[in-house]
């Protein structure tokens, strides 16, 4: 009994050295021959694989920058700033800092702003029904509420809301890889800047109709009718195509064009105060006499001048 | 216009089809058999279908309501016809719990972890009964035959006639003194007694096969496959030496074989999508059963068959496709 | 020849002509006509005339926007109101000439009458510019401009002209009614673009469930005595109608993936763009009148028609002439059951293409929720180009660019038989139809990228 013991027992262990041995020369003959700084940054990645950056995966992006000679090209939405500090110091890379950003639907057609005007009974898929036609509503342009954007994200930072019928974008999940800007046939989600402590506006909406077509359709369309642009002192409001847009880099958050809105499209998010309308549309108007009695007063001065020249 | 119409993508029509409608199909095609084998073997038959359906589907309607928290997927009597099945491949005599565990492999082993209905690699009522017989091998064994509604003659007590061939050709036998000692006759394999429902009415499951080529329901060239290479290879053997391998018309009409080859090995999810992988699936059958029954140890290998030539279904599934149109 | 038809696939819905009995009805003309720009495959029409034209029936009023686009034509007299943007059927904005309509003035060039003119001119090239000046497009469903089709790549030989008098979608009884009621302007149409295409055989496919329709055009081809013409019977199948399986069925030949019927020989028309391509040459009369089907399940007799209407007239306003919507309609349909298109918007107005509007119940046409796919491959044997639906809809649904090409997405030809027969209700043809445009993308970028690449190698060459 004891010599089947020490037999087996050493067997065994033979065996299982002599494989050890195979496997470990097997590896080191079959091994790839890989710059060690890939793993170092892949290390750093935040390992989503999520394709943000536009790489297949974060082994992808780190074998790029580490073949780049900079990486002004590459930038990880997910990882943001801290991650991109990480890699360039790995590779010693200089890269400058990038504002976060976050995925913002521009659409407010809720089920009670914009009535159906009829039933889609094809698969749920928005890609599918923008394809057919115009969509259940007057708006043509509105989001069809199937839910492209929620499938495509990786992080589960979109959900339906069921009693809007339109997507929510959850802050504290959304990488900004755009995903869901991808997803959307409609091109309604858009990567904007996440601002100062999360504020920021955008104008919910991109109907390109024509104001009483869009009103119609949506109570809380776009008209076009250019007062937040008129409004805007910081020249950040353009109005193409019967819709205004807010460019998110000269928005200096004052929320007057908010306050001037008939419709009610522009919205200002994450302010940690409500918008007395009635105070700022004081404010705008008061701004307005003095440039008024300004410019009275220069006009004055220069008829002056040419008299006295004349 | 206040009438909000229906707007979709095309096509605007459905065919009157649908997956409960052709369980339906499959469960009147298997009636007949059902109803042979309850006139021959009684009440414990007629329990044991009961049970097997009834756990079945309580499973499934249990494991998807409260596990998986999903509406149920019991209406499409997929689960029924599992149990049906399942049931008709056991002895009558079986106790009730080890039909129970059996019907628990069939729903919660083979179908539902990989994503119920129409995501299963292997067939869930043969999954469920070979388990029970690797499990429970003295039950699944015994087929002493209970009291049925019907006294039908040449009763045999004890093992199925391929049980006690085995027996006999082990011990050195031939097959024309296992046919005398038995006392059976070619019309006794229509009423082949002392086994399982299924095995008993060849007549009854053609004829629900029969009903199922009339509906469209089943791709005959499955069965013809299988049942056609068990044909050919007992032929071969059984012209060679017919004293140690039994011949067709044995071959064909005991054991699962007539039940495998029209109504297990045609499921749908399990079988080959390609006319041609269908052909080759039977012809797989169709070898690894008669290897079994002659060589194997095992006294019957539909089942084994089925499971096994299921492993290959995937890749069948990739190298043959259906011919194109303008493409050669 | 016994019954022939096409050699995989196809489904058997019930072929419902319920409207069969309904000879054709001129319509009266409305107050406002808004011609579409965009009746045809192909770039869109340019508009000729400007706010306050006073146009004649039959007056150009709309040139090509391009080399596969086609002349469009006032189909009323009366004055031009605007040029504008208007909802088409699918809500979509689409350019529109408005004319308010005056009196019915044609213009004098027409041959209003109805004396049948057999004689056909000799000149091909005069008979496909007297086609293109027409605006004759193909009118079984693609809107195909016909001067185009008539007229193959040099190199490419016409070997059999098929008509197509199938009418395969069910409801659908226009074609059936020209062919009882003018079958023999049908047959002249037929030789004539017999003759286009360099005197090749003319086979007029027709289904076996419309006898009359058989007989009539029969017996019309007898009577005119044009060589080289016959009847063929087809068996009563869904989509028989389809080109490619048309050009099976006729000619025991296969069109290759990516390929055009001329690749094998074969050009197919439908009866009623013979019919168009008659009127254009014999009559100088241009594509501005077709015949469209009101029918649909449950519904009564007395709002079953079958319309000669002129393009550009509102369809509410047509199904008002008709009787109004019943009841029991809870999907309108623009076309067949099978490819037709729903209608959101039914004050769209109608185009050459127009073919019907379809009544749908709600027990029809409501689709019923998606279960699981149970591989029972109904799909693979319903579809006629031998394509495997379960397959195709898995690679979408994983993004399988590669794989969907692989299995030939880009061979579908959308006749829906996938969806209508696979009994968990899967939407298979809704996501196919994403998958094909994705995979032809893909093929035309592959294509345009080959193109660039060789002609930079032959400039490099040539330096």
């Amino acid at each position: 009994m004891t010599l089947t013991f020490i037999w087996t027992v050493a067997i065994l262990t033979v065996l299982g050295l002599v494989l050890a041995l195979i496997l470990f020369w097997v590896a080191r003959k079959f091994k790839v021959e890989e710059d060690p700084r890939i793993d170092e940054v892949e290390k750093v990645m935040p390992g989503a694989n999520c394709g943000g950056c536009g790489f297949a995966g974060c082994r992808a992006f780190a074998d790029a920058a580490v073949k780049a000679t900079n990486l002004d090209n590459q930038y990880c939405p997910v990882g943001g700033d801290e991650v991109m500090q990480k890699v360039a110091s790995i590779l010693g890379f200089t890269v400058a800092a990038k504002a976060p950003q976050v995925a913002v639907v521009r659409c407010n057609g809720t089920c009670s702003a914009r009535p159906r005007i009829n039933e889609y009974d094809g698969v749920q898929s928005c890609r599918v029904k923008a394809a057919l036609y115009s969509g259940d509503t007057g708006c043509a342009f509105g989001c069809l509420g199937c839910g492209d954007c929620v499938a495509a994200c990786q992080f589960g930072a979109l959900s339906m809301d069921p009693e809007t019928g339109l997507p929510v974008v959850d802050e504290t999940k959304c990488t900004a890889c755009g995903a869901c800007t991808k997803a959307c046939p409609k091109h309604i989600i858009e990567l904007r800047a996440k601002g100062p402590r999360g504020m920021r506006m955008y104008v919910s909406c991109v109907n390109k109709d024509k104001g009483p077509v869009a009103k119609k359709a949506c109570a809380s369309a776009c008209i076009g009718c250019g007062l937040c642009a008129k409004t805007c002192t910081h020249d950040a409001i353009t109005v193409v195509d019967n819709v205004a847009y807010i460019d998110f880099t000269k928005c200096k958050l004052c929320r007057e064009c908010e306050a001037v809105c008939p419709t009610g499209a522009i919205h200002g998010v994450n302010f940690p105060k409500e918008l007395d309308k009635e105070a700022v549309k004081k404010r705008i108007a008061d701004r307005k006499a003095k440039a008024a009695e300004a410019a009275k007063a220069a006009e004055a001065a220069e008829e002056k001048k040419e008299v006295a020249n004349g | 216009m206040d009438k909000k119409y229906i707007v979709s993508p095309s096509p605007h029509i459905h065919a009157d089809v649908s997956t409960t409608k052709i369980m339906r199909d499959v469960i009147i095609a298997l009636c007949p058999a059902i109803l042979v084998s309850i006139l021959a073997y009684g009440w414990a038959e007629l329990l044991v279908l009961l049970v097997s359906v009834a756990s079945c589907v309580l499973l499934e309607w249990a494991v998807t309501r409260w596990m998986l928290k999903r509406p149920s997927t019991v209406g499409d009597l997929s689960a029924v016809v599992t149990g049906l099945l399942l049931a008709m491949n056991l002895p009558s005599s079986i106790p009730l719990w080890i039909v129970f565990i059996g019907a628990v492999v069939c729903i919660c082993v083979a179908k539902l972890p990989f994503g119920g209905i129409g995501q299963n690699v292997f067939n869930p009522a043969i999954t469920g009964r070979v388990f029970l017989l690797v499990s429970f091998p003295a039950q699944m064994t015994d087929w002493t035959p209970t009291a049925g509604f019907l006294s039908i003659p040449d009763a045999v007590s004890g093992a199925t006639p391929l049980g006690v061939l085995k027996e006999t050709l082990k011990s050195g036998g031939t097959i024309s003194q296992f046919m005398e000692t038995n006392g059976y006759t070619w019309s006794s394999f229509f009423f082949d007694l002392g086994a399982s429902a299924g095995e008993l009415s060849a007549g009854a499951l053609l004829l629900g096969f029969i009903y199922l080529l009339i509906r469209r329901v089943v791709k005959p060239w499955i069965p013809v496959s299988i049942l056609g290479t068990m044909a050919i290879i007992a032929a071969i053997f059984s012209g060679i030496n017919p004293d140690a391998y039994t011949g067709v018309a044995f071959n064909l009409l005991t054991g699962g074989a007539l039940l495998g080859a029209l109504f297990m090995a045609t499921d749908y999810v399990t079988s080959p999508m390609s006319t041609l992988g269908g052909i080759i699936y039977g012809i797989g059958i169709g070898v690894i059963v008669m290897m079994i029954r002659y060589f194997g140890s095992y006294p019957e290998g539909m089942s084994f068959a089925i499971l096994l030539m299921n492993c290959t279904v995937p890749l069948l599934n990739m190298w043959f496709h259906q011919k194109k149109y303008g493409r050669a | 020849m016994g019954k022939l038809t096409f050699s995989m696939g196809g489904v058997h819905p019930h072929d419902s002509k319920y409207a069969r009995e309904c000879a054709i009805e001129e319509l009266p003309l409305p107050q406002t006509v808004y011609v579409s720009m965009a009746q045809h495959l192909g770039a869109p029409a340019k508009p000729l005339v400007a706010v306050g034209d006073s146009v004649k029936v039959g007056q150009v009023i709309a040139e090509p926007g391009g080399f596969i686009s086609a002349f469009v034509h006032s189909p009323v007299s009366g004055t031009v109101k605007a040029i504008a943007p208007r909802k088409d059927l699918a809500g979509n904005f689409v350019t529109h000439v408005e004319i308010a309509v005056e009196g019915d003035e044609w213009d004098p060039a027409i041959d209003r009458s109805k004396d049948l003119v057999t004689a056909i001119p000799d000149d091909k090239a005069a008979i496909l510019d007297k086609i293109k000046a027409a605006g004759v497009v193909g009118l079984g469903g693609a809107t195909f401009p016909a001067h185009v089709k008539l007229n193959p790549a040099p190199g490419k030989v016409a070997e059999c002209l098929i008509l197509n008098g199938a009418e395969c979608e069910p409801f659908l009884t226009s074609d059936y009614r020209i062919m009882i009621e003018r079958p023999k302007e049908i047959v002249v149409g037929a030789a004539i673009m017999q003759k286009v295409l360099g005197g090749c055989r003319c086979v007029i496919g027709i289904e076996e469930n419309k006898p009359e329709a058989i007989a009539a055009m029969t017996d019309a081809v007898r009577e005119l005595g044009y060589a080289n013409m016959e009847v063929q019977v087809l068996k009563k199948r869904y989509p028989q109608g389809g080109e490619k399986q048309l050009i099976d069925a006729v000619m025991r030949r296969q069109v290759k993936s990516g390929g055009l019927p001329i690749d094998v020989g074969a050009v197919v028309q439908n009866v009623a763009t013979s019919l168009a391509v008659y009127e254009a040459v014999q009559k100088n009369k241009p594509l501005i009148t077709n015949v469209l089907t009101i029918t649909g399940d449950q519904i009564p007799g007395n709002l079953q028609h079958n319309y000669l209407f002129r393009i550009g007239m509102p369809l509410s306003w047509i199904v008002e002439q008709a009787g109004g919507v019943p009841e029991t309609a809870a999907k309108l349909i623009s076309g067949g059951p099978m490819m037709g298109k729903a209608i959101s918007n039914l004050d769209a107005a109608t185009v050459k293409g127009s073919s019907s509007v379809l009544y749908l119940s709600e027990g029809m046409t409501r689709r019923k929720p998606a279960t699981s796919c149970i591989r029972c491959g109904k799909c693979a044997d319903a579809c006629p180009m031998g394509l495997e639906p379960f397959l195709l809809n898995r690679l979408y649904k994983a993004a399988d660019l590669e794989g969907l090409e692989a299995n030939a997405a880009q061979d579908c030809i959308e006749c829906g038989c996938c969806l209508y027969s696979c009994p968990a209700y899967i939407p298979l043809l809704d996501n196919i139809r994403q998958a094909k445009g994705q995979v032809m993308g893909v093929i035309r970028a592959r294509a345009a990228a080959a193109k660039a690449a060789a002609e930079a190698a032959k400039a490099a060459t040539n330096k």
